[in-house]
Order: C-alpha cells, then sequence, then structure tokens
C-alpha cells in the first residue's frame, strides 16, 4: 500500500464515519466566525431552536467592515459611519453574547483579520480541521492544518454539529526546488503557481506545497502561499510541520503548554507526506526561474513577471482566454504590448489576510525607509492584519517609516482588498495591491487592481509606476 | 429547503468565463444580515450602468441594454447558462441567495468553482456541469431559439431540449436525495449525533489540547 500524503492523514484522523456513495462526515476541530457570513448561520439557529455543539471550538473577531480610520475607529461599533456596516458588526458582539462565543471585539488588541488572528493566538494549530465562512481559510493549512472555506449553511452545520458533509478532495503536490532570487517573495511564488496552472487548475485538490523554497520559508511567508491556494482553484493549502511550525506555535495565546506540548509535537511530527505518499497531480517550479510578478487583469491568473509586456490575446492559446483577454484589456484600460514597468497605479494597498503581518510590513518598510511616496500616488494605505501586528510594529518604528514616506498607517482590518468599509478605489484607478483578488470591481466600482507582494507595492509607490525590487536601492537606517 | 424534481424554464446565457461572486453579487450587498431580497443586485455591474448601494430601491436605475438579462427575450428565465469555472472566488453564499432570489434554479456550465457549487445545493439550487461542447451547442440553440426553455428532470437526471434531445447528467446520491426531497441537511447530520459524540470523546484522548482552551 502507497504511503499517505499529509492531506489522507489529516482527513483519516477526522472522519467520523463514510456514507456508501463517499460523502463523509468530517470533524472540525476549530470554527473561526466574522460578521459578514454569520448572521443567517444563527439566525438559522435560533429558528431551529439549536444551540452550538462545542462552545470552546468556536472563535470569532469582526474584520471585513471595521473602519480603519483611526478617529472613526475610536469610538467603538457605535462610532462606524456607514449604518449597514455597523449593524452588521454589532449582530456579530450580539450573537457572540446569545450563544457565549468568544469574541475579540473591534477594539481588542488581539482583534484583526480573521486568517491573522487565528495562527497568531495558536486558536488554529497544526493537525487541526479549520474552517470559516470565508475563503481564505486556506491560510491556516501553513500550520500543517486541514482548512478551506465554508459557505454560510455550512458555518450553520459547523455550529449545530461540529461537523461537515464533504467528500475527499484529490492530492496535488506543487514542489518548488532550488532558491528564490533577492527581492522574490512567497507572494510572487504563489502568483507564478496560479500563473502555471490557472484560477481553476487546483479545482476539487488539496494542493500540498513543499521542496526547498518553502522549507527555507517562514511560517508567514507559509501562509501567504497557503492563503492564495484558492486563487488557483483549491479550497485547501498546507504544508508539512516542521521546527519552523513549531517554533511558530510554541508560546502562543491557546497553544497547548507543558505536558500537553510535549505530547501535541510527539504527533505533530507525523504531520507530513510519507516519501512514497501517492499525488494524483505534481506540478515543479525552480525557485530561481520566479521573478517578482503582477497581475495585469481581471483573474489572477492573468500574471506576468515584472519585466514582460502585456500580451496580444491573438497569442493565447484558446479562444476563451482570448476572449478573457480582450474583456481584461478593455476594463483595465491597457493596451497589449504595453511594458507593465509602464503602469502607473493611483494607489496603493498594502494589508488584506495574504499580506499585512509583521514580516510583509517590514518588508515593505525596507523599501521604502528614507523615501517618499511618488506625487502621482493619491493614497498609499499601509492596514497591518492585527491589533498585535500593529503594536509590534509600532515597536520596531515601522509606523513612522511609512508616515515619514508619505503613506497612511491604519487600524487593523480587510480595508481595501475588498472595500466594504470606506477603503476603497474610484472608478477607473489603478492600485498595487498587496491582497488576493483583482476581479472587475474587487476593491470598488470600476476599481482596476494589480497584485503584487509587500515589497513591490512599495516600491511601485515610490517610483509611481511599477519597478523591479531585485534592482531596488534600500537605504541603510 | 424547498426541494427540486423536475423543473422547466427559459434559459439564459451569461456568457464569459470565470465568472467570480464578486460579479455574481459585489460586496456592498453582503452587509445585509438576512438571507433573501439579493435578487435585484444579482450580477449588479454588468445589470446596471451605476454603482449600486445597499437598501436602493433598483427600479429606477439606468439598465445596461447590452446585458442579457435586461433584455425581452429572457425575461422571467430561471436556467442559466454558463461557462467554466463559473462562481469561482470566495465563500459568499450571497452569490446562490442572489440567483435564488432572482428566480434561478438551475446553473447549467462546464465547470464549477467548489464552494460556490457546494453552496448551490444548500439553496435549492441545482448545478449541473457538463462538457463543454454540449454546453456550446446549448448556447447555440438558445441564441437560435427565442423562448428556449429547457426541462431538468433532476430524479431521472436528464435535461430535455425543445428538439427532443435527452442529455444525461451527473449528480452526486446524497445530494440528490437532499434537493429531491427538500431535506435539511443538520437534521441529517444530528441523526448520526451518537457517533459524532464517540468520535469527539476519542479525539479528546488522542488530542486533549484541541479542547478546552477557548473559552
Amino acid at each position: 500500500m502507497a504511503g499517505q500524503t499529509l492531506y489522507d492523514k489529516l482527513w483519516q484522523q477526522h472522519v467520523v464515519e463514510t456514507r456508501d456513495d463517499g460523502t463523509a462526515l468530517l470533524y472540525i476541530d476549530r470554527h473561526l466566525i466574522h460578521e459578514v457570513t454569520s448572521p443567517q448561520a444563527f439566525e438559522g439557529l435560533r429558528l431551529a431552536g439549536r444551540k452550538p455543539w462545542r462552545l470552546d471550538a468556536n472563535l470569532a473577531v469582526p474584520d471585513h467592515n471595521v473602519p480603519t480610520d483611526s478617529a472613526e475607529r475610536a469610538g467603538g461599533v457605535e462610532a462606524i459611519a456607514d449604518p449597514v456596516s455597523q449593524l452588521q458588526v454589532r449582530t456579530l458582539d450580539d450573537n457572540c453574547a446569545d450563544f457565549n462565543i468568544v469574541e475579540f471585539a473591534i477594539n481588542d488588541r488581539r482583534q484583526g483579520i480573521v486568517h491573522v488572528v487565528g495562527p497568531e493566538q495558536g486558536a488554529t494549530l497544526p493537525g487541526m480541521t479549520v474552517v470559516c465562512g470565508d475563503s481564505h481559510t486556506s491560510t491556516h493549512g501553513a500550520l500543517g492544518a486541514l482548512a478551506h472555506g465554508i459557505g454560510t449553511s455550512e458555518v450553520e452545520h459547523v455550529l449545530a454539529t461540529q461537523c461537515l458533509i464533504t467528500r475527499k478532495m484529490k492530492n496535488m503536490l506543487v514542489r518548488i526546488d532550488g532558491q528564490l532570487q533577492r527581492g522574490v517573495t512567497a507572494k510572487d511564488v504563489v502568483l507564478a503557481v496560479i500563473g502555471r496552472i490557472g484560477t481553476a487548475g487546483g479545482t476539487g485538490y488539496a494542493i500540498e506545497f513543499a521542496g526547498e523554497v518553502v522549507r527555507d520559508m517562514s511560517m508567514e511567508g507559509r501562509m501567504t502561499m497557503c492563503n492564495m491556494s484558492i486563487e488557483a482553484g483549491a479550497r485547501a493549502g498546507m504544508v508539512a510541520v516542521d521546527d519552523t511550525t513549531l517554533d511558530y506555535v510554541r508560546g502562543r495565546a491557546y497553544a497547548p503548554a507543558d505536558d500537553q506540548w510535549e505530547q501535541a509535537v510527539a504527533a505533530w511530527r507525523e504531520l507530513h507526506s510519507d516519501a512514497d505518499a501517492r499525488f494524483d497531480r505534481v506540478v515543479e517550479l525552480r525557485g530561481e526561474d520566479i521573478a517578482p510578478q503582477v497581475t495585469w487583469g481581471t483573474s489572477p491568473e492573468m500574471v506576468l513577471p515584472v519585466d514582460a509586456l502585456l500580451p496580444q490575446p491573438d497569442s493565447l492559446a484558446s479562444a476563451s482566454a482570448c476572449e478573457s483577454a480582450r474583456r481584461a484589456f478593455e476594463y483595465m484600460g491597457l493596451e497589449p504590448g504595453t511594458a507593465i514597468t509602464d503602469i502607473r497605479p493611483d494607489r496603493v494597498f498594502i494589508g488584506s489576510c495574504t499580506n499585512s503581518r509583521i514580516e510583509d510590513l517590514r518588508e515593505a518598510a525596507a523599501v521604502v525607509r528614507g523615501k517618499r511616496v511618488a506625487a502621482s500616488i493619491k493614497q498609499a494605505l499601509v492596514v497591518p492584519g492585527s491589533g498585535e501586528v500593529k503594536a509590534q510594529a509600532e515597536a520596531e518604528g515601522l509606523d513612522r517609516v511609512f508616515i515619514d514616506a508619505g503613506m497612511e498607517w491604519r487600524e487593523p482590518g480587510c480595508s481595501m482588498c475588498l472595500a466594504m468599509n470606506a477603503d476603497k478605489l474610484g472608478a477607473g484607478e489603478h492600485c498595487a495591491s498587496t491582497s488576493n483578488r483583482n476581479f472587475e470591481g474587487r476593491q470598488g466600482f470600476g476599481g482596476r487592481t494589480h497584485l503584487v507582494s509587500p515589497a513591490m507595492a512599495a516600491a511601485a509607490a515610490v517610483a509611481g509606476h511599477f519597478v523591479d525590487v531585485r534592482n531596488w536601492q534600500e537605504e541603510t537606517q | 429547503m424547498k426541494s427540486f424534481t423536475v423543473h422547466k424554464g427559459v434559459a439564459a446565457p451569461m456568457d464569459r468565463a470565470n465568472v467570480d461572486t464578486d460579479l455574481i453579487i459585489p460586496k456592498q450587498f453582503l452587509k445585509s444580515i438576512k438571507r433573501s431580497g439579493f435578487g435585484p443586485n444579482l450580477f449588479d455591474e454588468l445589470r446596471y450602468l451605476d454603482e449600486g448601494q445597499p437598501g436602493q430601491d433598483c427600479s429606477g436605475r439606468p439598465l445596461n441594454p447590452d446585458f442579457a438579462l435586461n433584455q425581452p427575450r429572457y425575461a422571467g428565465a430561471s436556467v442559466l447558462l454558463a461557462r467554466e469555472n463559473f462562481g469561482c472566488g470566495s465563500s459568499r453564499e450571497h452569490a446562490p441567495w442572489a440567483l435564488d432570489d432572482y428566480g434561478f434554479r438551475c446553473v447549467i456550465a462546464p465547470s464549477f468553482a467548489d464552494i460556490f457549487f457546494n453552496n448551490c445545493f444548500k439553496n435549492g439550487i441545482l448545478p449541473i456541469a457538463l462538457d463543454a461542447d454540449t454546453v456550446e451547442r446549448l448556447f447555440q440553440a438558445m441564441y437560435a431559439q427565442e423562448g428556449f426553455a429547457l426541462e431538468i428532470d433532476l430524479p431521472a437526471q436528464v435535461i430535455r431540449t425543445p428538439a427532443g434531445e435527452d442529455i444525461a447528467f451527473e449528480v452526486e446520491s446524497f445530494r440528490k436525495h437532499c434537493l429531491v426531497n427538500g431535506l435539511d441537511d443538520i437534521g441529517l447530520t444530528l441523526e448520526s449525533a451518537g457517533a459524532i459524540r464517540d468520535f469527539e470523546a476519542a479525539h479528546r484522548q488522542r488530542a486533549p489540547w484541541l479542547f478546552d482552551r477557548i473559552r
């Protein structure tokens, strides 16, 4: 019998029962909750007279709607200017109070983007099944967990039963060996993977990221990669547990301690694919071959190395790709053959569950330190992923680096990644964004998103156009 | 959940690949704490020429005349013909809620994104994946004939075309069972409450650190 993949092991450890047609009841260890996809689920529980199955499996935090402007934020929920957003955040508070679910409320220091908060607090751990009504739940797979997004009906189902009705996915291995070039980051790696397999390439699969580049990567880099598995179509991305994982988890608020730590570590050491494990699909990239990436269109798969020219639609492989490219050029207001380095963003957004952790902020700060944002940039937002990240960045003086460069230093939340709060693009504006989706209207009606790494976004803010950060001259302190 | 057995309705096109859930229902409408009322904002950015706001009366908004659903021939459509990777992007169940509220009962496409596909079944909507050539034939037949309607027979797993052709489709048996009978799957899962409790006790034994820490 062939060995097991990491995903096979995580799956097997959580199956309650399997039905004849191949669907299974999968036990869920951690359920993360935010304000947008939960109100209808709580309402469903109420209408059916049901209670949560297991309170201590749940953790809630408002993130999508919260204002990031310091003045508006200071007044808490009552001060949220948009009444519809305010009601949604208030509804989460009320539901958590009614059902006795632990919530990090709007101005709790531990509040932040749910996918930043979970690992940061040790609320998501290796070996867990983790779900949340949010597709970027794949982030937590970086810990060696099985983590994926669910819809609101499933939020209600997990609350009521601690299980999901689901079916096993296929296994995909994405192996990146070699070394990354200076200035190339986890964000560039995952964008390159999406460029290779396409936005539906991972549909039906759980992706395991492996290889020398992934082993050398920090936990936060692994989170960035797993976060965007969904942009490759895969609900779940994951990385095997190693010393980097254990060093990250040790000492976190909800992580096991003392005797339980040793017991947990012994179990977590098994969380890797066996040498003879069989994958349904294997994709291989070389680290050296990956340049800083920039998306130019309206799907994450429309991505190119920064030194490329925009494609000629006629040159694309299929009629469908050609049609999609034409539509994307029209929406983006760009011409085939344009150099990516000639694209001039109007705004810059550094943040989101993809890239708002402390290492992301350090990476961006190193690029802008001692420099100024170009006059042509209308706004450059830096939005830390959580109160803890914000405090750490301020302790390191990164906030001053950004402010001195002419950037805005904000309160934690999802912000301009999906523009549910006041942070959004105007029609026709281009944005260098460290977020995860460049769909039409995603960052604001008519807005035009270019997905990049924090370093690339910061460099574009200073230069006023995209530049190859591999050649960037950093100021020394 | 409402049941789905045999449904016949006019087909309408969403003729582009990779339609994402932001396109199906833009984020400003996700602020609602209700499950209903999303229909007027289905495909909002394609359907109207202005930017929509939550709570707004859409009856006076300028329509995009080029958008298929605004054309009289597709009025009352309840079957959506779409292209590959339909429903990609976020997990928002507001996407199937918007389709349902508009009146769609069935979406036919060469492929779907996983989370959207799953969310449809929870809301009485049947997503059907057919090979790309068959979907293309249905598109052409629909464009050629005003009022082109399809009959979807879920118990028989067959789509019947106006020309009398029967197109078979696949559906997982458990999902079919729930949809045909309009079953609440929480109720079904709770029939296994004993098995869940047994699993949980053993799981706690194996991995006690997973319990009782967040409270």
